[in-house]
This record gives C-alpha cells, sequence and structure tokens, in this order.
C-alpha cells in the first residue's frame, strides 16, 4: 500500500484567533515495502503530519491518497475505518493509552474493534506479544503492574495485533533505557525485512535514522526541507547543522577527525562500522603512498 | 477535536476588559449573577442585553469565536425554553395542537429564563477569556482575605482553583490525544448507537484517571521539592492594580443595579 501527498496542507483551529498553520504544501511519497523517516524540530509538523496517514486529520488544503482511498479538505471518503486498520500508528508514549484489565484484552482491543472474533484475537495477541519480546506469561497480568519498558511494549503489541501494513511510529523509543531502545528498534526493522509491512519512523535520533531508513524526509517549518537517501541527505553535514538538526555520530567523529588533518578521508560514513572501514581504508591509501 | 471548547480559556488579545483587575472582574460577575434576577420585563432585559453586549464587545473577543465556542451550551438553554413552554399554564391559551398546549405565561417565561441564562454564560465565559487562570485566583485570594481572620484556609482555596484552571487545557490536550490513539485502534466516538458510545468512552476515561492522578502526585513531589509550605509570609510577584476603568465598571454596574430597581 502506498501514501502519496498532494499539495496537503494543515492549518490547526482555522477561523478562531488561536489558527495556526502547521503543514504547507506536503508533497511526499511513501512506497509499499519502504522504511522512510521523519526527522525535523519540535514544531516542524511531523507529528501533523503522521495524523494524516490514517485519516485522524482531515487536510484542510490539498489532498492525501492512502491506498485506493482519497482524502481532501472536501470528502472524508468512505472506508476511514479499514484504512486505520492499514496503517497502525504508533503515538508517543503509547503506554499512556492502555485501559483493560489485563494485557490481553488490551492488545486484542485492537483487533476486535476491527471485527476479529475474540478467539482470533487472542491469537493474534499472543503472536503479537512474542513480536514485542515479552512472555506470554503476562498476558493475564494487569498492564499496569509492568515495568515502563513492558507497558510500552504491550502498547506497541496492541497496534501490531491489529495486523497493518503500514506502520506509523511517533518517537517509538523516547523514555527508554539505550537497551531496550536497540531492541525495540531491530524489532522493527525486523517486522520491516520479514513481514514486508513498510514503516514511517518519526525520530530525533539521527542514528536511528540513518541506520534503519532507506529515505529520509527532514520536515522544517511545516514544510518538507529535504528528501533523500540516508546517504544524500547526510553527505551535507553542514546544512544539517544550520538547521539545528544533528548528524549521526559517525558523520560528526568523521568532519572533526578531517578537521584536525585538514584532509577528506571518504564520504560521510552512516555507521561506526563503515566510519572504522572508512578510516582504515584511509591509512592503507596513505601508508602506500 | 476540543479545539472549538472555550471554557476555561484565555484569549491573550489587548482590550479594556483585559486590562481590568481581576477583583473589579470577579466584584462585577457576582453583582451581575444578582442583579440578572431582578430583570423581569421587556426593558430590564433590554438593559441587561445592552450590558452583556457592551461587555463582549469591550473585549475584543471575536463574536463568532464565542459563539462557536459556546454553541453546545446553548442546547441546554434550548432545551430549558421548551421546558418552560411546555409546563408552564399560566395566562391566556396561545396555541394547541393535540395534547400539547402553549400559553402565553410559558412563553414569556421560556424567553426570559433563556435570556437569563444566556447573559450568564456569556459574561462568565468573558471572564475566563480575559483573564488569565493566575490573575483569577489572586483576585478570589485578594477578596476572600477578609475571612482568614475566622480560620477559613484562603490560601489553599486558591491554590486549588488555580491548580484546577491550570490542568484544563493539559487535560484536553491529553483527552484529544488519547482520543486519536483509541481511533488509531478503531473506536468510532462519532458514529453507533448510544450504548455503543457510552462504551467508547471507557478506553477514553480510563487512561485519562490514571494520568491525571500520576500527575497530582508528580505535582505534590515536584511543589514539596520546591519547598512550598503554604500560604504562611508568602509574598507576590504579580501586584493587583485597582485602575480608573475598575471603578468605571463597578459604577457602571452600580448604575445598572439602580436602573433594574426602579424599572422592574
Amino acid at each position: 500500500m502506498q501514501i502519496v501527498t498532494k499539495d496537503l496542507e494543515y492549518v490547526y483551529q482555522k477561523g478562531t484567533p488561536f489558527e495556526k498553520r502547521a503543514l504547507f504544501h506536503i508533497n511526499v511519497t511513501i512506497p509499499s515495502h519502504s522504511y522512510t523517516a521523519v526527522i525535523g524540530h519540535t514544531g516542524s509538523g511531523k507529528s501533523t503530519l503522521l495524523q494524516h496517514l490514517n485519516g485522524l486529520l482531515q487536510p484542510t488544503g490539498g489532498e492525501i491518497r492512502i491506498g485506493d482511498l482519497t482524502v481532501t479538505s472536501e470528502k472524508k471518503g468512505k472506508g476511514l475505518k479499514g484504512i486505520r486498520q492499514k496503517v497502525g500508528i504508533v503515538f508517543q508514549f503509547p503506554e499512556h493509552q492502555l485501559f483493560e484489565e489485563t494485557v490481553e484484552k488490551d492488545i486484542c482491543f485492537g483487533p476486535m474493534n476491527f471485527g476479529a472474533t475474540e478467539e482470533e484475537a487472542r491469537q493474534q495477541a499472543k503472536t503479537a506479544l512474542k513480536l514485542v519480546g515479552l512472555s506470554e506469561e503476562l498476558l493475564n497480568k494487569s498492564p499496569f503492574d509492568l515495568s515502563g519498558g513492558q507497558m510500552r511494549r504491550v502498547a506497541i503489541a496492541g497496534v501490531l495485533a491489529m495486523n497493518p501494513d503500514i506502520l506509523v511510529l511517533d518517537e517509538p523509543t523516547a523514555g527508554l533505557d539505550p537497551r531496550g531502545r536497540t531492541e525495540i528498534m531491530e524489532m522493527f526493522y525486523q517486522l520491516y525485512q520479514e513481514k514486508g509491512i513498510s514503516i514511517v519512523l518519526v525520530t530525533h535520533s539521527m542514528e536511528e535514522a540513518s541506520k534503519y531508513a532507506d529515505s529520509i524526509i527532514i520536515m522544517h517549518k511545516g514544510t518538507v526541507y529535504k528528501k533523500g537517501t540516508p546517504k544524500e541527505i547526510f553527505s551535507s553535514p553542514a546544512e544539517l547543522i544550520d538547521l539545528g538538526l544533528d548528524v549521526p555520530e559517525s558523520v560528526r567523529f568523521q568532519l572533526k577527525l578531517e578537521d584536525k588533518i585538514g584532509k577528506e578521508i571518504a564520504e560521510p560514513s552512516l555507521s561506526i562500522d563503515e566510519l572504522v572501514e572508512n578510516i582504515f581504508a584511509y591509512i592503507k591509501r596513505v601508508n602506500e603512498k | 477535536m476540543m479545539e472549538k471548547m472555550i471554557f476555561g480559556r484565555y484569549i491573550p488579545v489587548d482590550s479594556p476588559l483585559h486590562k481590568m483587575d481581576p477583583r473589579a472582574k470577579l466584584l462585577t460577575i457576582i453583582i451581575f449573577i444578582a442583579v440578572v434576577f431582578l430583570a423581569d420585563n421587556t426593558l430590564t432585559y433590554g438593559l441587561l442585553a445592552i450590558f452583556t453586549l457592551a461587555a463582549i464587545w469591550l473585549s475584543n473577543i471575536p463574536i463568532k469565536f464565542l459563539f462557536n465556542g459556546l454553541k453546545f451550551l446553548f442546547w441546554i438553554i434550548l432545551f430549558t425554553f421548551f421546558l418552560h413552554i411546555f409546563f408552564t399554564k399560566e395566562g391566556d391559551l396561545l396555541y394547541k395542537f393535540g395534547f400539547i398546549e402553549i400559553y402565553q405565561g410559558g412563553l414569556r417565561q421560556g424567553i426570559f429564563i433563556s435570556l437569563r441564562f444566556f447573559f450568564l454564560l456569556l459574561v462568565t465565559s468573558l471572564l475566563t477569556l480575559t483573564t488569565t487562570p493566575i490573575e483569577i485566583t489572586d483576585g478570589i485570594e485578594s477578596l476572600l482575605k477578609p475571612l482568614k481572620k475566622v480560620g477559613f484556609p484562603v490560601h489553599e482555596l486558591s491554590l486549588m482553583i488555580s491548580i484546577a484552571l491550570r490542568f484544563i487545557p493539559t487535560l484536553m490536550d491529553e483527552t484529544d490525544k488519547i482520543m486519536k490513539a483509541q481511533m488509531a485502534r478503531g473506536v468510532d466516538f462519532s458514529e453507533g448507537t448510544i450504548k455503543q458510545r457510552a462504551k467508547a468512552v471507557v478506553p477514553l476515561l480510563i487512561p485519562l484517571f490514571i494520568n491525571a492522578f500520576k500527575r497530582a502526585e508528580e505535582l505534590a513531589t515536584a511543589m514539596e521539592a520546591r519547598g512550598y509550605r503554604g500560604g504562611e509570609g508568602r509574598t507576590k510577584y504579580r501586584l493587583l492594580k485597582w485602575g480608573m476603568i475598575d471603578n468605571i465598571a463597578i459604577l457602571t454596574l452600580f448604575i445598572l443595579t439602580i436602573l433594574l430597581l426602579l424599572l422592574r
């Protein structure tokens, strides 16, 4: 399933003294089976854009095509509910949406809203819980007795259990410990590779964006500032730093090193491994001369 | 979703009403609430209408916005209107259709009571629209100060009010967020039978309550960590200033009261 936006515009609280434009002429395409990272400052319009992806917000201008469904400012389009099953959104701090008595019931909530029978939903809950790396013993526990990290996973499982084609993640690792972060990010990456679902990741971490995404969208003041592959995006680090955004650690290290020795080593390295390779190759080149 | 609600919201524009001392505003409103009940004929209701419209005009708040925000309350007014029309059986019979009988007294009562409601709603919402929550509580605290002598916990009360007012927008934002999260999980808040809709509220209310309790606890800890010890010996950063505008407001209301008493 593909999502295409055409001149998408959104104004908050239109017609009130609080009117605020959040999105201007957004044209992006999220192809099927892709991994897209959206980065930008707080207030750049990331979250607003993301809420359009399953029709939670209706554009105030332009249009968005989600699969076969077109949503414009005039019409919401029929079958929005079906879209919400196909496009699962994991909001920031998703553990805040837990409400059921048991973990199992909470995970079943989504699938059953979309018409799954109790039996099917339970099966999906089990699978989803396994996907997020929790043991089945937790199924009958109250979600409020779990640790923060576990709650986060249960909430994510609640969205995964709906079997979405596109998974939209709004800073899914915010507030987690480093190890939890890596585990959850690896889990999403695995889903992307093995199950063939698309992922849209909103993140502040350039390391996550460069490591997992195959394309990156940079949002700035409600517009798409730049889009491209991680290589393209991070090939001009100075530009990003001007925008007040970060670059991956490896790129930063390389920049500093190049600055110190006054020579260019290689293209920006997107991961520590790549950086090691590039420095190694550089040293080898220098030694041979 | 909750964007249109204007309850307890402050609109930062510049206007004479914004500049007024909160104490004057509170006094004006208290007196207004009392005198609204004095009106009992067209002339006196007309006076109240003029006062209300003048206050709205002075507040610099777009009328369309004000009315949009209070839309759902108008249904309650409409409801009371019909209650009066159908159940007050005084005066001449105006209209009869089957078991529905409308009397002149009922119509009159209906219109007057609804207008009363309407004025009260508009004027009281102007208070929160033109006064920051902090100003309101400072005003309340200052007005209630004399009660301190008899051991009434004035400071604690005003603190409670300011916390409550302070968290209205936060709770609204959160409601919006949780609603969206549950909608993404397939909940339909706007469609379905009444029973289905009532059921749809559970996944909204439970997280909301849990978060509110959590926040209350965090707030208490934060206050204690910053050495909060109640109102004893505490000075104010914002000082209230009673000015000419405030005198004029109180005087206007005084005249309004006298006129209402004379004309009723």
